[in-house]
């Protein structure tokens, strides 16, 4: 690739990110308001939306071979046990995440 | 004077919120600024993508992108496909962002997974002005982004620590603001569906191209049910 080349396709990526994030936006003006139907997603798509983000977190988990995702699954069952005792997100985080560490630099 | 202690105010209580992205971020970051230096290019490049693009999978992805020879479309086409998710964002945060002048501009710019994430569902103290704290949280984020990345692809090879899994923060951070939602809302419909949809279309599609059929199945249902779910109301 030359260096224009280059740009190009770094170009068409950092379009393609702005257009999503702001399409929306440019459908739906700030000035009118906002269609029923629209409101009514922007209310029942953030709980799919987190649901989305864990499962791609894990998308490359291998349930069959390696380690069967047990470490994923430990590491999520002590980051909610940690977030329903103390409710206090950094600690969860970082608790889960600990786990996790330890899991697969020891035990895995 | 005043405008600086509403900002002051905004970052003091955006800050915190911030904290497991900046662990996250750092980590991730880095990984790619390495990894874009093992490949070949220069500490500019990891930097410059990640203010013009600030998207981290994508960011991933365009590596293999420049090292192949010049596929204008098909980049524009995969670069839609993975960022696709950002709808959903837009249409959630529509009137969040509503009427904050020019810090909106920014706001949808940098609206990656973990911005949306935070501005979504952060409890804002009544006393702190909302435009500048969601600005704030966008700024912090791309800040550990680029500064992750750049150091990254200064240091390259040269780094070498016992980090193994700590990008684990990141699913943590979801789950727990998943966990939140759940326990903010009276029914879960919605969050099941989400669940269903994802974990179905990874199954049939593969973990490489389930997000956009994951998205249209969850219109789809939302769509159909739209009624039943309104009418159960406890919609967060």
């Amino acid at each position: 690739m030359t260096i224009n080349q280059q740009i190009i396709t770094i170009g068409l990526c950092a379009l393609a990110t702005v257009l999503t994030r702001s399409l929306p936006f440019l459908l739906f003006r700030e000035s009118r308001p906002t269609p029923k139907y629209i409101q009514y997603l922007g209310k029942a798509l953030p709980a799919a939306i987190f649901a989305i983000l864990v499962v791609y977190c894990l998308r490359n988990v291998d349930i069959a071979g390696g380690s069967h995702g047990l470490p994923e699954l430990i590491a999520i069952a002590s980051t909610v046990v940690l977030h329903l005792w103390k409710r206090q997100m950094l600690l969860s985080i970082a608790g889960g995440t600990a786990v996790y560490m330890l899991l697969v630099q020891l035990v895995f | 004077m005043q405008l600086k202690g509403v900002k002051r105010k905004a970052l003091k209580a955006a800050f915190p919120c911030t904290i497991p992205i900046f662990a996250g971020f750092w980590f991730l970051g880095m990984a790619y600024g390495i990894y874009m230096n093992v490949s070949g290019f220069g500490f500019w490049y990891p930097m410059l993508m990640s203010i013009t693009i600030f998207g981290g999978s994508l960011e991933f992805v365009a590596v293999e992108m420049l090292l192949s020879p010049f596929a204008p479309v098909q980049t524009f086409i995969m670069a839609l496909m993975i960022q696709a998710r950002h709808l959903f964002y837009g249409i959630a945060m529509l009137d969040k962002y509503k009427g904050l002048g020019w810090k909106r501009f920014y706001l949808i710019f940098g609206m990656c997974d973990e911005s949306f994430s935070i501005n979504c569902t952060a409890k804002i103290p009544s006393d702190v002005d909302k435009g500048w704290f969601m600005f704030f949280v966008t700024l912090l984020n791309q800040l550990y982004w680029v500064t992750g990345s750049t150091l990254g692809g200064l240091l390259g090879s040269l780094i070498s620590f016992n980090t193994d899994g700590i990008e684990f923060v990141m699913t943590a951070m979801f789950v727990v603001i998943f966990l939140e939602q759940w326990l903010k809302e009276k029914r879960h419909y919605t969050a099941m569906i989400g669940f269903l949809c994802s974990v179905g279309c990874l199954l049939v599609f593969g973990a490489d191209s389930f997000l956009v059929p994951t998205m249209a199945c969850i219109l789809a249902f939302l769509t159909l049910f739209r009624r039943p779910i309104e009418k159960a109301g406890g919609l967060a």
